[in-house]
């Protein structure tokens, strides 16, 4: 898991200053910091990585944003490195092509995930979720499949609007030279700054990834075994 | 029903509990028509194994008639008398497909737990703690069996429960510790513990071609049926120094396989296993590993140390230096039963080996709590128990 304080975003690049602006923060700047690194003094280092930001000015015509989570579309919050990340996998005796068509008929991901309630496919590469959260409260978000190879990789989002912002990408590979399959997730979202954050959080536990390769256990009992192994009444 | 319950260290009650149900497809609900206390219910009887909880349902040796079976389940029929393997195990994935059935990948359901000590999970046992799954077990007059459609041996009608029943655990167990001893004629195997493994693995060690076998024990009823059944060379390690008499037996070079059929409860007479009492006793050590010490030292150059007594945790000095040195080969772990049952039930069939002969108490259900204690002090010379659950139709 990383999370990345900044990143240059795309969306600010035109936001317009004056170019002369621009080169007199990167002039100061490119003094400061030739100053400071010259002292090879723990003050002159400290001086130099302050100027930082004035650097990033003078070249994006911008001040850095420590805390941006005003965006809820993926790609602006979750560009890059940004959000949590969590990556798990597992490998099962099944064919590739057999797991990747359970995955890809998204309604089936129910069985095994056992935090989501319900996943309804709406045509169009688009689907709505529908996520068992704290206190029984419901949380709803929907999603578009973004890259689809079929056997390979199956990538989503989150929409805009969504009270989730979520992405990522499972991976189907051949491995033991064709006899089983290797099922890797990689899955990010925002970190619990907002209220939807802090929801997901809450519904992945404090550890994500135990959740998700508890998901992923389950996906390979159902499919090599039949069945989710039970020691009582209930799934837990 | 009834059924035996743990409630903590020297605490077994009998109790009734609900029925078992048919929880997935490929389930059966066995009537147990006779079960045993393994040597292994011992160690959770003494508080030795984690993740027990109160009321949990005892028991991994039975076997009994099929009253009900799941939607997916093709292979048994309403009827049918089937020994059940103490080991659960799926039969598709890559474990079960290399015969490494005792580390099936899909049957315990907390494998989580087990990772969390060991790193990843063996498969779900019967009534062997939460960590091995959770599964209630069959000292008990019902059972669910889960994958009952690869796990359970249908049994012939012309040999009896007592002929049968130890194929659900200790004759594998035993025959497999054996085999892995890799025996080549004019072998010699040293066993130490004459308990019911014990004296399969001395036997199977004969099927396998071995020309010696020693055993070595303290008690003299079992000392005696390693020598009458087993035609076993025994030592009793109250008497002699077990390392010096074996050295001498196999003129100065050791034995060529050890097998170590104690497991962490090991007593001794020697230091270092009073260390270990010591160490046990105060939470400073979790196992007792006398015997497993003793058999490192005693082995051959080359040879191999099989070990199917169970360990659970951590291991205090520990002999890897004469392991290394003496290039010695281990192996170990929990049987993988489905590999051996056929066979082993076609060795009985046949008359090689008749496993009602390590029988020493038969009883009732109803008398678990009280022979768990007898069978655990060795009292009344106990070897080995059976029990009946006695007559009872499941409630519909």
């Amino acid at each position: 898991m990383e999370e990345t304080m900044y990143s240059l975003d795309p969306q600010h690049e035109s936001t317009s200053y004056a170019e002369v602006e621009r080169w007199v923060s990167l002039a100061s700047a490119t003094a400061l910091m030739a100053y400071g690194f010259s002292r090879r003094t723990l003050p002159g280092f400290c001086l130099a990585v302050a100027a930082t930001p004035l650097a990033f000015r003078g070249v994006s015509g911008t001040w850095p944003r420590f805390n941006d989570w005003g965006s809820d579309d993926t790609r602006v919050a979750l560009s890059g490195s940004r959000g949590i990340h969590v990556r798990e996998s597992i490998r099962l005796e099944r064919p590739v092509a057999e797991v990747y068509r359970f995955w890809r008929n998204l309604e089936n991901l129910p069985r095994f995930m056992t935090h989501l309630e319900g996943v309804t496919d709406l045509g169009n590469r688009r689907s709505h979720w529908e996520a068992k959260g704290p206190a029984h409260m419901k949380v709803e978000w929907d999603a578009e499949i973004i890259n689809e190879v079929e056997d390979k990789v199956l990538g989503w989002r989150s929409l805009p609007g969504s009270e989730i912002i979520t992405a990522g990408a499972v991976n189907f590979s051949t491995v033991r030279g064709g006899r089983s399959t290797q099922v890797s997730v990689h899955l990010q979202y925002e970190p619990p700054a907002r209220r939807a954050g802090a929801l997901v959080a809450t519904l992945f536990g404090r550890n994500p990834a135990s959740m998700i390769r508890e998901d992923l256990r389950h996906l390979k009992q159902l499919l090599e075994a039949g069945e989710i192994p039970r020691a009582t009444g209930s799934l837990t | 029903m009834k059924a035996v319950r743990f409630y903590g260290t020297e605490d077994v009650r009998v109790e009734n509990v609900p029925d078992p149900e048919i929880l997935n497809p490929r389930d059966a609900i066995v009537k147990v028509t006779t079960t045993a206390i393994c040597g292994s219910d011992l160690h959770i009887y003494g508080g030795y194994i984690p993740t027990m909880e109160k009321g949990d349902v005892l028991g991994h040796e039975f076997m009994g008639e099929v009253v009900e079976v799941g939607r997916d389940n093709h292979r048994l029929q309403v009827g049918d008398r089937v020994v059940v393997p103490f080991t659960i195990a799926c039969g598709r994935c890559y474990f079960c497909k290399e015969q490494l059935w005792s580390l099936c990948d899909n049957s315990n359901p907390n494998a989580w737990m087990a990772e969390k000590l060991y790193g990843y999970s063996a498969s779900g046992l019967f009534g062997y703690s939460h960590m091995y799954g959770g599964y209630p077990g069959g000292q008990a007059e019902f059972v669910r069996v889960p994958f009952a459609d690869v796990g359970p041996l249908k049994v012939p009608a012309t040999l009896s429960d007592e002929q049968v029943l130890f194929l659900s655990d200790i004759f594998p167990t035993g025959y497999m510790a054996a085999e892995n001893c890799d025996i080549k004629p004019g072998d010699t195997v040293a066993v130490w513990g004459c308990g019911p493994v014990g004296q399969f693995a001395i036997q199977s060690a004969r099927l396998l071609g071995a020309e010696r076998v020693i055993a070595i024990d303290r008690f003299p009823e079992r000392l005696a049926l390693a020598a009458s059944k087993g035609k076993a060379e025994v030592l009793d390690y109250e008497d002699i120094d077990v390392t010096d008499a074996l050295r001498e037996l196999t003129g100065g070079q050791g034995p060529d396989a050890c097998i170590d059929a104690v497991g962490l409860e090991s007593h001794g007479t020697t230091l270092d296993a009073w260390y270990d009492r010591a160490k046990t006793s105060m939470f400073l050590a979790t196992d007792r590993p006398h015997a497993l010490r003793q058999a490192i030292g005693a082995c051959r150059k080359g040879g191999t140390i099989s070990i199917p007594g169970v360990y659970g945790g951590w291991l205090d000095k520990f002999p890897l230096g004469a392991a290394f040195a003496k290039g010695l080969t281990l192996k170990m772990g929990q049987t993988h039963m489905h590999k051996y049952m056929p066979a082993l039930l076609e060795r009985i069939e046949r008359g090689e080996i008749d496993p009602s002969f390590i029988i020493t108490h038969r009883v009732t259900l109803d008398d678990a709590p009280e022979m768990y204690r007898t069978f655990r002090e060795k009292e009344d010379a106990c070897i080995k128990v059976v029990m009946k659950p006695g007559e009872r139709t499941l409630a519909q």
